[in-house]
């Protein structure tokens, strides 16, 4: 934003000039100033509520060992506890409490957000490379045809929390029981072990088996447990059964690369995307987080598949800000001006059912606006006697976006319209009329102007609003219609619905490259509003 | 519009010579005066309307389909979508779960961005512009993409302290209170800038404390002010969807706007309308109510840069 907003508007205000001389005097004051009872029970109270709250919330940090964030509570508390213990930092005492929640939950997302712009974090692209090379390999462990299934049983020969694990597998055929663990498989004598009839081990000599409990509590372990048998692979598969199945894809650390023991193919590791190609280009679905450069940004301009949507889904949205927010500004307007006259008789009784839609639940009212255009059996069409098929063409779900817009923007913009006229002074408009300017030109040059110098405010921060307004299309068309050739992008996407099913859509988030548009839309959306905030002389008056 | 300006000069002129003016004159000038104005204010109401009594038809209609709802009920009237509303769904939960997060966190932010906002507006300190503008600026980004982010604290969260964890209102609310800042503060700061420093000064002279000056000056001065902020700002967080979307998948632990959005969907979208509708007339009728009591105080409050979310 521009610095015009805060400063220099200081001037309009007389009573601000002095500012430098007046700190001296009000610290002295402040420093005379008695410490009411009220004042120090309420400070007591709060920063016993703060020390509580630390403490409740430390034990579980001592207990996971989150030490960095053990050392950020003492902090965070220690600091608020020195604010408000001295007279200094006034200013502080009252910014810090919104603060602390800013950062928690706005500046730290935003911020990580802003980071993965630059990354290719998304659905296979999660983790590190090490994960991926266990998920490749995992994910490669095949239940081949008529590999054996088993009842396993977990155990272990040390403590059941801690000690290593081992499965106790019985084979269907023949009921032999095996103990297996990393390093291989080996059958155990069937006068050892006790055999439920389910085929499952309940117990074995020299081994604790695991309950339910104990198990589920150390699920992971066993789900990573492989035990190499002569034809591939024993896994788990849930808590009570086993399979052996066959690893087919290996990485080999000489090559850098995985290679798939069935067909001789190998992929290499390709750091610069995160994932492992084959010589052809073929990808493995699995990769790893990357730094990427400015390439997300420069796909959004650069890749032909992307930058025609792109660019016309921009254009729409520009339509969608400006559409709605000028057709509820003009309506609104147009409908506070009729309203406008000491003659008008029942204003209370239209204001009152005018401004109804304003009240209703609008996440609701714009579900039922949509199936009010059903194209079956929705309102608008069984009352005109239309079979128009309104979110299915692309210019008449625009049409239908923007008109339920208007029905719920109008009666916003009317109420503060009403306001802004009540407010212009009456002498002003009789004064042109004893001039003799027509009704007319009287409001071309004196309501209008003043009426936009009030409203100019509000017209920028309802385009801001509307430019993201992502609830208007995802609960109405959710975006579509959908050209045929290209799923993710249809006729009243907005950026934000499009970045929406980019980032959380069916077909592979995309969380990077998500991230690059957002911040395309916050540089559109600043740009707008600095510009225009420049431009609005009343805006410096009020924040000044 | 064209009245707006000339009442005054064609009230007189009306006003004196009434004698020589036939029937049809007169109708003709009661038109062009007031007569437009009640018929544009007769297809507003219309247009206002026609989509509410829409809704009241679907709620008391007893088949409860989208398909045979009409704009009036021409199948008998039932309150049977009520009474299965509360029957088979987690309605009164939802409702409750609702007053609860979104009046707290009304509140909470409006404590939280009037606080900042009086240290906006009284007080001189280093970083003051910075910090003004830098509140615009976040308030810019479109926060919901950052819930990717969001999804991976709130996870360690859950896993450390589950009772402000995902499924919990107070996980929500906390979230909700990260946006107090951004949204009210520059709101507020401009109603403080409109009272007079003259009286903090005197006050400040008489020994009064800075937390005196806020709480026993300040506040009640600008109370109506905060009562329609606040109240915009409920009715913005019982809208809010994508978040509370995200963050509660428990049936029991919904708000409104989730619970209610999952009656529409997949293949219950046409049967479910009737409840959907009962359960829209019901969410509306508090805001409606205080609506129409606060109306003055919204238009002061609107006027002055307030947006309903």
């Amino acid at each position: 934003m521009s610095t015009s907003p805060s400063g220099p508007g200081s001037t309009q205000a007389p009573g601000r000039e002095p500012v430098g001389s007046r700190p001296a005097k009000r610290r002295t004051a402040r420093d005379h100033a008695p410490i009411t009872l009220t004042g120090l029970a309420v400070k007591v109270v709060l920063l016993g509520l703060v020390a509580g709250i630390a403490i409740w919330a430390a034990f579980p940090l001592i207990e996971a060992g989150k030490w960095a964030g053990l050392a950020l509570l003492v902090a965070t508390t220690a600091g608020l506890f020195h604010l408000y213990l001295t007279r200094r930092h006034v200013p502080a005492k009252y910014l810090v409490p919104g603060t602390l929640f800013l950062i928690a939950f706005q500046v730290v997302p935003v911020l990580y957000t802003a980071g993965t712009a630059f990354t290719n974090f998304g659905d296979g692209h999660r983790g590190d490379k090490q994960g991926a090379i266990v998920a490749i390999q995992t994910a490669s462990v095949k239940q081949v045809p008529g590999s054996t299934e088993y009842a396993l049983s977990v155990a272990t020969e040390g403590d059941p929390a801690t000690g290593p694990l081992v499965f106790l597998v019985t084979d269907p055929a023949g009921g032999a029981v095996s103990v297996g663990d990393g390093t291989g498989l080996r059958r155990l004598d069937a006068g050892e072990v006790t055999v439920a009839p389910g085929g499952k081990v309940t117990a074995a000599d020299g081994y604790t088996v695991l309950n339910f409990g104990q198990a589920s509590a150390r699920s992971q372990e066993i789900t990573d447990l492989v035990v190499p048998t002569a034809g591939g692979a024993l896994r788990s598969s849930g808590l009570s059964r086993a399979y052996e199945g066959k690893a087919v894809r290996a990485y080999d650390a000489g090559c850098d690369c995985v290679r798939d023991s069935e067909t001789g193919r190998t992929w290499t590791a390709d750091e610069s995307t995160g994932s492992f190609v084959a010589a052809d280009g073929e990808r493995l679905a699995q990769g790893w987080k990357v730094g990427v450069g400015l390439r997300n940004f420069t796909r959004v301009l650069t890749d032909p598949n992307i930058s025609g949507p792109f660019l016309g889904t921009l254009v729409w949205n520009f339509a969608f800000a400006v559409g709605s927010t000028g057709g509820t500004f003009l309506l609104g307007t147009f409908v506070a001006l009729a309203l406008h006259s000491p003659r008008m008789r029942g204003t209370n009784l239209y204001r009152v059912l005018l401004i109804l839609p304003y009240a209703m639940p609008s996440f609701a009212m714009l579900l039922v606006w949509r199936d009010m255009f059903n194209s079956d059996f929705g309102l608008i069409n069984n009352l005109f006697g239309l079979g128009v098929n309104w979110f299915g063409e692309e210019w008449s779900a625009r049409a239908a976006v923007l008109l339920v817009q208007l029905w719920l923007g109008y009666p916003y913009m009317f109420l503060v319209a009403t306001g802004a006229l009540q407010a212009i002074p009456r002498e002003l408009t009789e004064a042109t009329s004893v001039d003799g300017a027509s009704p007319w030109q009287s409001f071309r040059a004196v309501t209008l102007p003043l009426l936009l110098v009030a409203l100019s405010p509000l017209l920028i921060s309802s385009f801001a609003y509307n430019f993201n307004n992502f609830n208007a299309i995802y609960l109405t068309t959710e975006g579509g219609p959908f050209p045929a050739d290209n799923p993710t992008n249809g006729a009243t996407d907005l950026l934000i619905t499009y970045t929406y099913r980019l980032a959380f859509g069916g077909q592979g988030a995309e969380f990077g490259f998500a991230a690059a548009i957002s911040l395309f839309i916050f540089a559109i959306v600043a740009v707008v509003s600095a510009v225009s905030f420049r431009r609005t002389r009343k805006q410096e008056e009020v924040y000044a | 519009m064209t009245a707006l300006t000339g009442t005054p000069v064609t009230g007189g002129t009306a006003g004196a010579p009434p004698a020589n003016r036939n029937g049809t004159g007169r109708r003709n000038r009661w038109f062009a005066q007031v007569g437009w104005r009640h018929g544009v204010a007769v297809l507003a109401v219309l247009f206002s309307l026609f989509p509410i009594v829409f809704v009241l038809s679907a709620a008391l209609n007893p088949l409860g389909t989208l398909s045979s709802t009409a704009l009036v009920p021409n199948s008998g009237v039932s309150f049977g979508n009520f009474t299965e509303l509360f029957g088979r769904t987690a309605f009164a939960r939802w409702f409750v779960n609702s007053l609860l997060i979104a009046g707290l966190a009304a509140l909470a932010s409006i404590t939280l961005s009037a606080l900042a906002a009086y240290a906006f507006s009284r007080m001189r300190f280093r970083g003051r512009r910075v910090g003004l503008l830098s509140l615009l600026l976040i308030q810019m980004f479109p926060q919901f993409l950052a819930i990717v982010a969001i999804f991976l604290i709130f996870t360690t969260v859950t896993d450390l302290w589950p009772a402000v964890g995902f499924n919990t209102p107070w996980g929500l609310f906390l979230l909700y209170l990260g946006g107090a800042l951004g949204v009210n503060t520059w709101l507020m700061k401009g109603f403080f800038d409109t009272l007079p420093r003259e009286l903090d000064e005197s006050a400040t002279m008489d020994g009064a404390t800075h937390a005196q000056i806020f709480f026993r000056i300040m506040l009640p001065l600008v109370a109506p002010i905060l009562a329609v902020t606040g109240l915009l700002a409920f009715i913005g967080t019982v809208n809010e969807f994508l978040m509370a979307n995200v963050f509660l998948t428990d049936t029991g632990s919904k708000t409104l706007a989730v619970g209610m959005y999952g009656l529409l969907q997949g293949d219950e979208r046409n049967n479910n309308f009737g409840i959907f509708a009962a359960a829209t007339l019901l969410t509306a009728i508090p805001t409606v109510v205080v609506f129409q009591f606060l109306q003055r105080y919204i238009v002061s409050g609107l006027t002055a840069g307030a947006v309903k979310g």
